[in-house]
């Protein structure tokens, strides 16, 4: 039974980009092997873009369908992964005691913050070049700078992302399950992202314009079917609730 | 860095959550190299005083220092280990892949595949932490706890729930570190435990410190002469044949335990009253007090 095991103590750290690129596999692996995950960062975004294109059964006004809904759809897929699969594992997590177990690691809060970005980020390229994928396949014809896109879909990240951990971290873990996936449902018919904010009363629109989804579908749109420069006023309101929500986040997590 | 300060030093801790009081001005020392049980019923005060030590948990009142550092210090996150009493793994997880996570936390860490194999685990490798038995979680967090080579593991409750094998294998990496100088601090009930892997032992009572020192020291030189009986036996005519000084209990029912000058002539005493009485001693036998009888008689008998 005793194996030679030399539990004499030399502690120390690893390096944090050790730290971090491990802990990041360890997310993107758990989220990659998730049915209800997959579900919603890849299938619902895909069907939608695929059934939507194929299918006349909305009038998305002039232009081809697949260049008004690839943009959306891209946006749709950036939330699913930065709130709402991020608020949903990391709410678990805090109730399963990972968290703060994590906590007693030479893992720091920064380092674990860190980890969670760059998997969000993993996860986005894996969506990014599948849905792109599919859009070419039917005939999407993208406009625009990529750098721009790019621009739009780091402050979607984060903006999302706050909106993600400030649930996760004041909110039960059931709670944030429901209330992230009633969220992600409400943006996905309220936000511009399969059919245009047009179709809603006048008076509704402009506040509609304001969601965080709404700014990264109008912006994603603007660049990539229009061909416009990177447009300020959805940068604006991304920045805004990145801000706003990392800020809350950042005082109000609870980690246990 | 001062190197000979203790493993860990509470001093006047208090911890309150809303109006109950958990630890009520409790003070130990837990030596470096040692291990050191912290011993105590349920609801004593033991996991919140080992989780301010282990940083999760501020303290109201008192100083806590580990290995002479505030509790809150990054840099003892490298140097100490943590067994939580449950969870704090994701359901889904691999046991192997949680420990090699962990390991990759530290510059140095040991080889998980192996420590999985020191702990009976490796045909678990690729079970999700969920369905591992009770028994195999806690010794994939004992592993975790370990796998960084840490100066300093606390470990609270270590073997709740183990079935036997693998309470003596947990006991078997106890002694380990401990050969391997690593200082260590457990919280348990069970008082074997405690007596076959402790140098120290704290024993707390409501959030206080009720004794301390080691299990011999504890439990004393005194011997008492144990034996089982029919029930009911009227004990004060033994006592008055008993040399003054002695004591006689029958507890629980059934069972007797004379205490005082434990010898021949205390043994010839009792036989003689046995014999006198019409009653045959079961059990007879000559032992020390137990840390249990210890234990017992310093937080009392009621169940709470």
């Amino acid at each position: 039974m005793l194996t030679g095991l030399d539990f004499t103590p030399a502690p120390k750290a690893a390096p944090l980009h050790r730290m971090v690129t491990a802990q990041a596999g360890a997310e993107v692996r758990a989220t990659l092997r998730n049915g209800e995950q997959l579900l919603l960062t890849m299938i619902i975004p895909i069907l939608l873009l695929a059934g939507f294109s194929a299918m006349p059964l909305l009038d998305l006004g002039a232009g081809r369908r697949v260049d008004f809904l690839a943009p959306g759809v891209l946006a749709l897929a950036i939330m699913s992964t930065a709130f709402t699969g991020q608020a949903i594992a990391t709410g678990f997590e805090r109730r399963y005691g990972v968290l703060k177990r994590l906590g007693a690691t030479p893992l720091s809060r920064t380092g674990l913050l860190l980890a969670k970005t760059l998997a969000v980020i993993v996860v986005e390229v894996i969506q990014v070049a599948v849905i792109t994928g599919v859009g070419l396949a039917l005939g999407w014809r993208p406009q625009g700078s990529p750098l721009a896109a790019l621009v739009l879909i780091l402050l979607g990240t984060a903006a999302f992302s706050g909106l993600g951990l400030l649930m996760a971290g004041t909110l039960r873990a059931e709670a944030t399950l429901a209330g992230a996936n009633l969220v992600y449902l409400v943006l996905l018919g309220c936000g511009g992202v399969i059919f245009p904010l047009t179709v809603f009363p006048a008076a509704v629109e402009p506040v509609l314009e304001l969601l965080p989804i709404a700014a990264l579908t109008g912006g994603l749109r603007a660049v990539l079917t229009a061909g416009a420069a990177l447009p300020v006023s959805s940068v604006a309101i991304l920045a805004g609730w990145a801000a706003v929500s990392l800020l809350l986040a950042a005082r109000t997590f609870r980690w246990e | 860095m001062p190197m000979d300060s203790p493993a860990v030093e509470v001093s006047g801790l208090v911890k309150r959550y809303g109006r109950a009081t958990a630890v009520d001005g409790l003070s130990l020392v837990a030596d470096r190299g040692a291990v050191t049980a912290i011993l105590g019923p349920n609801g004593a005060g033991k996991t919140s005083t080992v989780e301010i030590c282990e940083g999760f948990r501020r303290a109201d009142g008192g100083t806590v220092r580990v290995l002479g550092l505030a509790p809150s210090r990054p840099e003892l996150r490298a140097r100490v280990g943590v067994m939580l009493q449950a969870g704090g793994v994701p359901p889904a997880t691999r046991a192997g892949e949680w420990l090699r996570l962990v390991s990759r936390f530290s510059a140095h860490p040991l080889d998980p595949a192996a420590l999985l194999d020191r702990l009976g685990l490796t045909e678990h490798a690729r079970t999700p932490y969920r369905r591992l038995s009770g028994g195999q979680q806690q010794r994939l967090s004992l592993a975790a706890a370990v796998v960084g080579r840490p100066e300093l593991v606390f470990l609270d409750e270590p073997t709740a729930g183990l079935d036997p094998q693998a309470r003596h294998a947990c006991w078997d990496v106890v002694g380990e570190l401990r050969a391997c100088g690593v200082s260590v601090v457990l919280t348990t009930h069970h008082m074997d435990e405690a007596e076959r892997l402790a140098d120290q032992v704290v024993i707390i009572d409501r959030g206080r410190v009720v004794a301390g020192g080691s299990p011999a020291t504890l439990t004393g030189a005194e011997r008492q002469l144990r034996f089982r009986a029919r029930p009911g036996l009227d004990l004060d005519e033994l006592l008055g044949a008993l040399p003054t000084g002695s004591a006689a209990k029958e507890s629980p029912s059934g069972h007797y335990i004379i205490e005082g000058q434990v010898g021949p002539e205390l043994l010839a005493t009792v036989t003689a009253w046995c014999a006198a009485e019409g009653v045959t001693a079961d059990d007879l036998s000559i032992e020390r007090r137990t840390l249990e009888d210890v234990f017992l008689e310093l937080t009392g008998r009621e169940l709470r």
